[in-house]
This record gives C-alpha cells, sequence and structure tokens, in this order.
C-alpha cells in the first residue's frame, strides 16, 4: 500500500471528488492570486464604492469601491497559509509531545496530560482570543494562537496512538535487538501513529479557517489592507442593508472552503478505514 | 555450591529472580503487590534446551523476560556468559543482545506492519550501527529468508500477506540475524496451527544443531516441552516446583503430575480417566506462606501449609521442591 493509495480512493468517491476539486481551485486561487484577480486587492475607487454585481466587477464592490472578487482570491491565501501554517506547527508540536508523553510516562505524562486537559476544556476560540490579549493581534499572532489553541488536540490523539503502539511485540522485538527509543518512537511508532493526526490535522485545517475568519471578524486577525475573509464580512455588517453582497460572498467562500474540507477528510477517513482511531481522542 | 557464582558450563544463570508488580496505589485502592516470579534461580546450561511450562499466569513469561533484562529484576541476579546484566551500561547491553535473541509467541504482531520482510531482517543490523553495502545486504537477507525455510520471493512482501507460520519463520530469521549463541522461544507455536507447530519445532531443532544454540524454551505445553527439552522446570505461581532432567523422568511433585496426566492420550484404547485437580488458583497476590500448590494438592498435609518447601536434589539432575513428593 503506497501513501496515495487512500488518497486516491477518497477523490474516487462522489463527495471526495467534488470537494477534491473545489479545494483545488482555492489552493489555485491562493497560489495564483495575482495571476487570476481582475483587479488589484488595495486599489480604492470611491466614486464605484458598493457597486453591484455585474460585467465589470462579478461579486460588486467594498464600501471603498475595491473589487469584491479580487479581495476574496487574495483571501484565500491569507486564510490558508494563517491555517496551514498554524496546524502544521500544532501537528508537529502535538506529535512531539504526545509521543514523549505516551512512550515516557511518569511525570512528563502527568504534567503533559494535566496542561491538555485544562486547555482541552476550554473553546478554542476562547484560548485563542486570550493569546492575541496577550501578544496583541496580527497575522503572526493568529498564527501563533491558533496553533496553540488545537495543540491539545493532536497531543491527546498522539498519545492515545503512542500508548496502544508501544505494547506491540514488535517494540519489545526491536528493543530486544539493541535499540535505544530514539529509534523506537522514530522508526516504529511515530510512523505507525502518523495517520490518523494527519486526517486530524486536516480537518481542523477547516476549523482554523473559521478561527482565522472570527478572529479577523473582531479585528484581531490580519491587519487592513491585507484582504482576509473574516475582516471583510465584518466590514460587510456596516453595509448589510445596502450592499449585502460584501457579507454574502465572503461568507460563502469560508463555507464552501471548510465544507469541502469536512467532506474530503471524511473521504480519506473512509478510505483509510480509521474511524474507530480518530474516536479515541 | 555458591550460588551466586556461575558455573562455567552454564551460559545464562539466575539467582534468586524475583520480579513484582505492584497495583493500585491510589487514594481509593491501596497498593498491592504481586511477586510474578518468585525466587528463581536456574541455570542454562551450554548447548541445552531447557524448557519452562507451567499455566498461564505462573510467570514464565515473565522470566523470559527478565533473563533478557527487558524486564528489571526486583531482586536477584541474571548472569550472562559470566557477565551480571543489571550492571550492564547501555551500550555494553546493547552488545550483549546481539548474543541472546527471542523469539516471540505471537508472530502476527512481532513484525512492524509497515515493514516489509527484507527492512525487518535488516534492521537488525541497522540497531546495532553495523553498516551494509546494498550487495551484502541483499546476501544477508537472502541467506537469512532461505535458512529459515522461506522463499526469497517473499523478501518484498508485507506482514499481512504472510501466513501464520510464515511470519513465525521471518521472526526467528530476525532473531538468528546477528548471530546469537542464545535463544529465548517464548511460546513460539502457542499461537500457530498444530501441523505448522510441529514445522516450526523441526526448523528450530535444526537450527540448534547448525548453529549451535542454546535455547530456553517457554511453553504451556508440557508433551512438547518433554519432547524437545534436555530438562524441563515446572513452574506455578511465579515458583520453581519441579526440575525434570530428560524426557523418561516421572514427574514427583503433585502439580508437575497433574500437568502430564492432563495430556490428551491420542490412542483411545489407551486413555485413562484424568483425576482433575480441585480447588482453585489462588490470587497471585496473596501471600502464601507454605507450599503455593498446597491449597489443590492432594497430598497437602499442615506442614505444606505452614512452610515453603526448599528445592531438594533428587539424583540425576531432577529437583522437586516438595514436602510429600510422590513415588
Amino acid at each position: 500500500m503506497t501513501a496515495f493509495a487512500p488518497i486516491k480512493t477518497a477523490i474516487r468517491s462522489p463527495r471526495g471528488g467534488v470537494s477534491a476539486a473545489v479545494l483545488l481551485l482555492v489552493v489555485v486561487c491562493a497560489l495564483f492570486a495575482p495571476l487570476i484577480a481582475p483587479y488589484a486587492y488595495d486599489i480604492q475607487n470611491l466614486p464605484g464604492a458598493n457597486t453591484e454585481p455585474g460585467a465589470a466587477h462579478w461579486m460588486g464592490t467594498d464600501e471603498f469601491g475595491r473589487d469584491l472578487m479580487s479581495r476574496i482570491i487574495y483571501g484565500a491565501r491569507t486564510s490558508l497559509s494563517v491555517a496551514v501554517t498554524a496546524i502544521s506547527i500544532s501537528v508537529a508540536a502535538g506529535l512531539t509531545l504526545g509521543a514523549m508523553a505516551g512512550y515516557f510516562g511518569g511525570w512528563f505524562d502527568r504534567a503533559v496530560t494535566a496542561v491538555v486537559d485544562l486547555t482541552w476544556s476550554f473553546p478554542e476560540i476562547l484560548i485563542a482570543l486570550i493569546l492575541i490579549a496577550i501578544i496583541g493581534p496580527g497575522l503572526e499572532s493568529t498564527m501563533v494562537a491558533i496553533s496553540i489553541a488545537y495543540l491539545a488536540q493532536f497531543t491527546r490523539l498522539t498519545r492515545a496512538q503512542i500508548m496502544a503502539l508501544k505494547n506491540e511485540t514488535y517494540v519489545e522485538a526491536t528493543t530486544n535487538l539493541g535499540a535505544g527509543h530514539f529509534h523506537i518512537i522514530f522508526r516504529h511508532l511515530l510512523p505507525n501513529a502518523l495517520t490518523p493526526v494527519i486526517v486530524a490535522g486536516m480537518l481542523a485545517t477547516g476549523d482554523a479557517i473559521i478561527l482565522e475568519a472570527t478572529l479577523g471578524f473582531f479585528g484581531l486577525g490580519a491587519q487592513p489592507p491585507t484582504p482576509s475573509w473574516g475582516a471583510m464580512m465584518s466590514s460587510g455588517t456596516a453595509q448589510i442593508f445596502i450592499a449585502p453582497w460584501i457579507i454574502i460572498f465572503p461568507g460563502l467562500a469560508i463555507a464552501i472552503t471548510v465544507i469541502s474540507i469536512n467532506l474530503f477528510g471524511d473521504a480519506l477517513i473512509e478510505a483509510l478505514d480509521i474511524r474507530n482511531r480518530l474516536r479515541s481522542v | 555450591m555458591d550460588a551466586s557464582v556461575p558455573r562455567d558450563d552454564s551460559l545464562v544463570t539466575m539467582t534468586d529472580l524475583t520480579r513484582e508488580f505492584s497495583s493500585g496505589g491510589s487514594l481509593m485502592k491501596p497498593r498491592r503487590t504481586m511477586r510474578a516470579v518468585n525466587n528463581v534461580s536456574l541455570d542454562v546450561p551450554r548447548g541445552n534446551v531447557t524448557g519452562v511450562v507451567g499455566e498461564s499466569g505462573c510467570g514464565k513469561s515473565t522470566l523470559a523476560r527478565l533473563v533478557l533484562r527487558l524486564l528489571e529484576a526486583t531482586e536477584g541476579t541474571v548472569f550472562f556468559d559470566g557477565k551480571n546484566l543489571a550492571t550492564q551500561s547501555q551500550a555494553e547491553m546493547r552488545k550483549l543482545r546481539r548474543q541472546m535473541q527471542m523469539v516471540f509467541q505471537d508472530p502476527y504482531s512481532a513484525i512492524d506492519p509497515r515493514y516489509t520482510i527484507r527492512r525487518a531482517l535488516l534492521e537488525p543490523f541497522q540497531v546495532q550501527g553495523e553498516a551494509k553495502t546494498a550487495a551484502e545486504a541483499k546476501t544477508t537477507v537472502e541467506e537469512l529468508i532461505s535458512m529459515v525455510g522461506l522463499s526469497t520471493r517473499m523478501m518484498d512482501s508485507f506482514p499481512h500477506q504472510l501466513s501464520g507460520g510464515q511470519k513465525q519463520r521471518v521472526g526467528i530469521a530476525r532473531a538468528l540475524a546477528l548471530r546469537p549463541s542464545f535463544l529465548v522461544l517464548d511460546e513460539p507455536t502457542a499461537s500457530l496451527d498444530v501441523s505448522i507447530q510441529a514445522q516450526i519445532i523441526d526448523l528450530l531443532e535444526a537450527l540448534k544443531e547448525e548453529l549451535g544454540l542454546t535455547y530456553l524454551f517457554i511453553s504451556h505445553d508440557l508433551s512438547l516441552v518433554r519432547y524437545f527439552c534436555d530438562r524441563v522446570v515446572v513452574m506455578y505461581l511465579g515458583r520453581v516446583v519441579e526440575i525434570l532432567s530428560g524426557a523418561e523422568t516421572q514427574p514427583r511433585h503433585h502439580y508437575a503430575h497433574a500437568l502430564l496426566e492432563s495430556n490428551f492420550e491420542p490412542d483411545p484404547t489407551r486413555r485413562k480417566i484424568v483425576t482433575m485437580l480441585g480447588g482453585e488458583i489462588p490470587s497471585p497476590f496473596a501471600k502464601i506462606p507454605g507450599c503455593a500448590f498446597a491449597a489443590r494438592c492432594p497430598a497437602a498435609s499442615d506442614m505444606c501449609k505452614r512452610e515453603r518447601p526448599p528445592l531438594s536434589n533428587l539424583g540425576d539432575g531432577q529437583m522437586v521442591a516438595c514436602h510429600n513428593p510422590m513415588d
């Protein structure tokens, strides 16, 4: 079984195929935003403010006359890069912490579990808000806040996997060959524990996009003029009755992206047959 | 003989080996300790097959892990080739592990499911820091795989593509990769079909002759152990109750006798009535002052319940720990 076989299976299922296509579109928008966007995201045109969607501006313009579609395309960049970076950091840190806690046990495990259980008992948004209150708003602090907010989830999941795997006979057999802890953890335990954690990370990326948008909505994320879907919705609230498209289109972008991520993640779980391993959190 | 000094002709010597496990110890549950292995002293002579039998939970697997220092002993020492294992540094232990290997009970989980057979067989060298060129690696794997009677076509298979017997052969090949002198066989046939069991035993016998190995064979099957082993150690609740030499020796301990009696006779005309043992196995947490078997023993006297019988020599290598041994 190669690593790509389950991805292929997932894409062949109806929901997996559709969601993968949408995700590909979003990723292409994020990567090639300057080539795809019809206008620059920060050129203001005050006489053309709040233009209805039409031939010149497919999604209309915002309160400063900026092309909404261009801003949404650039906004994909912000949302995806923040979410993917934050979750990658979170997964890497969670794998390390969870593996050490699950493998070595003892006081380190008790300390990690105590902190993780404490953060686990709060919703992610609350943790992120507290952290941003401490380190201040901005794109980098959003990433840091999101990665810490999701750390507990990946640490718990990894720890549970490692605890189950470390009693397998092959671990004892390899120890008896003279292998040290490093070899056991990195050559046997982590490779076998990785799949559910990666899939959980993918699903969390969807949540992280919403969290990033929420923080942006409160003005705590990307600062203007950098386009962020959440901040765009926030500015749309003032024009909701005269120019509802300003809030509708960024909202749709968020919804479609997150639903696609969840559907694809679900198809992947099905293809990998790991639903019960994810439930052990 | 001074028990603390290993004899020259034994490869492994255990003296007063004890291992305790504890459970509980939290706010609501008091701490309880059980002795999985209780004061076991044993020699494994070079070139011999020493069998250890007993029912499940008697501590035989714990004993196997103590011998290889996969578990640390609570008390007592293991000497391997004259070296006290407990005092070896990590680096020394790694070197010593080349000499002492183990074949595991469950071949299904003894190989990492993500490893091909080739990779699993090369791992011992990787772990020991022995670099091999691609050509050397290929010949090594081919040698090992044909030594255990598998086809070299299986080299790139994953464990799930192999049968139980084939997996156990891979487990044996992996254990032999570093050319050990001592092999612990922890019920190597217990999870295999009967027809495959015989093949694995034949293979182990042939390999022993070919490579001059010493075996410690752990099993719950007394008739298999008596067929395969030069000496049989019978364990009950963590203690050695009898040591039998050779296949013909009649057991003198009542438990060993019952264990042997319980084997099915394939010939119906020779079938006998099995005397069932009464009573229950005592809880492993119970502190038993006398003989551990006293509660179930047909010949138990008051003394058996008060005083622990020592292992006494009966001559010809037979030893028994019983106050009222059978005739």
